[in-house]
């Protein structure tokens, strides 16, 4: 269990988050999703401690997050972040092994190599696994630093644009891939998401922001709706449905 | 098949440092054997801890800023040196104690450097945090200040003073106090060791900032900690044989491209193995080709700063 209470971010005059309050279930997928400006990125990187906020407080199981010491912190949390440049020449398993460190402080053993072996697998990177990173195409860089925040092995995974360069195939298979790790390992997935649609189809339940304020949240079936939906973007959004997942049409308008 | 070719170039590195070695103690000697290697084996250290230490505090300067063309030197701290040397001859004359006596001199040096980048990273760190850009850009803006104002200095110094000053703001290993060298040792030893046992943990700095914070490490602490390594490490190469900046760079780049790796304790030690068989090979010329006409200083500087645009271009082409 994750709660965020009354937090709040400014950059000079500029309130970016506004006296936020949400909780956020355990073991479920949460979708971030609200215009671009509304604060998204800031909150994660708040409750991931990349950033403090100025006021208020985030709690993960019971304990306040700057209360947690960085390396203890690190096998709780793990973030993914929306840029990815390493000018750095890697192969995606030294990739991916960073994300022992904060056990084994880079001194990798037995079980590291299972963990790492098995992130590899997971991502179905396990033939690319010595390629360098820079010969990597877009799709399999995400892949790689994917794996590498599941070598970290942490309960709560946070992630910023991870759709973004992935073509529609590409997109698809990363939000499979998200599911199956709330579904088979029991994570809690937090992620930003601009593609309504990925949200609606994929997500236990949506976080929506606008302006640095909470504008909704909660299930997927109470969010994704039309009167939420037109006011979140001040849009006409048209809904349908099919085969029980609600899709959300906005292209033409 | 990768680490077969590391052992093959540490062993080339490690063998021609001592044919090196070799040739140094023994070329030219003419009469007492013995008396000269005692004589030049005094200067075996200080060739191990400046080449040492200016190449590893360069490699962790250009972790902490991603950037190969950096050294430590860019804040200004050589200028500093400098114009704390023409201050001293300008004011007190070349027969003052602050210059006849070695120890204080480099102590003050020490002191001076440390104190001053200190400075510029308390400002960075704890008044404008994360702006490590804008600390580079003061530090060449102050480094251009100092060196302006020495050349000031200099120009209405008293010409046999000058003639006097214009050695020690070279590079030289021809002037090393021995007596400094044991102090040297006792401060660098320590800070060496720091850092090759921290060598891990510098190698997910290559992540960049948000990936090493995600994978634990405090690091804004960590950076002031490094900051302060790298400037005693600096300072006392800088204080004992004079301005090295362009060694670390030739060594840390140099190294890059050898080993071809992002592990900081290999490129740690074959980069400092480089700098010192560099400066080994440059004193040789120095004493038995020039004939003392010129300084290991001069040297580094030419070479270096071919070797530093040689790089430009390339990273320009990529």
């Amino acid at each position: 269990m994750m709660e965020v209470q009354n937090v709040t971010k400014s950059y000079g005059e500029t309130i970016v988050v506004n006296n936020v309050s949400l909780p956020i279930e355990k073991g479920k997928m949460t979708a971030c999703i609200g215009p671009n400006g509304a604060g998204k990125s800031t909150l994660l990187e708040m409750v991931s401690r990349l950033i403090p906020q100025d006021t208020g407080h985030i709690y993960i199981d019971g304990n306040e997050v700057k209360t947690w010491k960085k390396g203890d912190f690190a096998k709780r949390l793990s973030v993914l972040k929306q840029t990815n440049q390493m000018n750095v020449r890697l192969t995606v398993r030294e990739l991916v092994s960073f994300g022992r460190f904060p056990y084994t402080k880079g001194r990798l053993n037995q079980h590291c190599h299972e963990v790492i072996d098995s992130s590899l697998e997971y991502l179905g990177l396990l033939d690319l696994q010595t390629r360098y990173i820079d010969t990597l195409s877009g799709g399999q860089l995400q892949r790689a630093m994917i794996a590498m925040v599941l070598c970290q092995d942490t309960d709560y995974i946070l992630l910023d644009e991870p759709l973004n360069n992935l073509d529609m195939s590409y997109g698809v298979q990363m939000m499979k891939t998200l599911r199956r790790l709330v579904d088979e390992l029991g994570k809690t997935v937090i992620t930003v998401v601009h593609d309504i649609n990925f949200a609606a189809s994929y997500a236990d339940n949506i976080v929506a922001m606008k302006e640095g304020r909470l504008f909704a949240s909660g299930p997927v079936d109470e969010m994704i709706t039309k009167p939420v939906l037109d006011d979140l973007y001040d849009m006409d959004v048209k809904i349908i449905e099919s085969n029980g997942t609600k899709y959300c049409l906005y292209y033409t308008n | 098949m990768k680490t077969k070719r590391l052992n093959l170039i540490f062993l080339l590195l490690l063998i021609s440092i001592s044919v090196f070695l070799f040739l140094y103690l023994t070329v030219n000697t003419r009469g007492d054997l013995s008396f000269a290697i005692r004589l030049r084996s005094q200067r075996i250290i200080p060739f191990f801890l400046v080449g040492f230490s200016s190449t590893i505090a360069t490699i962790v300067f250009q972790t902490m800023t991603q950037n190969i063309i950096l050294t430590p030197n860019i804040i200004g701290l050589d200028s500093m040196y400098i114009l704390l040397q023409t201050v001293i001859f300008f004011f007190f004359g070349m027969n003052h104690v602050l210059v006849t006596h070695h120890q204080l001199n480099f102590f003050l040096s020490l002191l001076l450097i440390i104190g001053g980048s200190l400075g510029m990273f308390w400002l960075f760190f704890k008044k404008y945090p994360g702006k490590i850009y804008l600390m580079l850009m003061t530090g060449l803006i102050l480094g251009t200040f100092f060196s302006s104002f020495t050349n000031f200095l200099q120009v209405i110094i008293d010409p046999n003073e000058f003639e006097s000053l214009f050695a020690r703001t070279i590079a030289s290993f021809n002037r090393v106090d021995v007596t400094l060298v044991g102090f040297s040792v006792l401060i660098t030893v320590p800070v060496l060791i720091y850092l090759f046992k921290e060598s891990r943990t510098l190698d997910v700095l290559h992540l960049g900032r948000a990936y090493a914070l995600n994978l634990g490490i405090n690091i804004d602490k960590y950076y002031l900690i490094l900051f302060i390594m790298v400037s005693i490490l600096t300072a006392v190469s800088t204080a004992l044989v004079g301005p090295v900046s362009f060694l670390g760079f030739i060594g840390a780049n140099i190294a890059y491209r050898l080993f071809n790796t992002y592990k900081h304790a290999t490129l740690f030690i074959g980069g400092s193995l480089i700098s010192v068989l560099f400066i080994l090979s440059g004193q040789l010329l120095v004493e038995h080709v020039f004939r003392l006409q010129t300084t290991l200083g001069v040297i580094i500087q030419f070479a270096g700063g071919i070797y530093f645009l040689f790089i430009l271009f390339k990273e320009r082409n990529v």
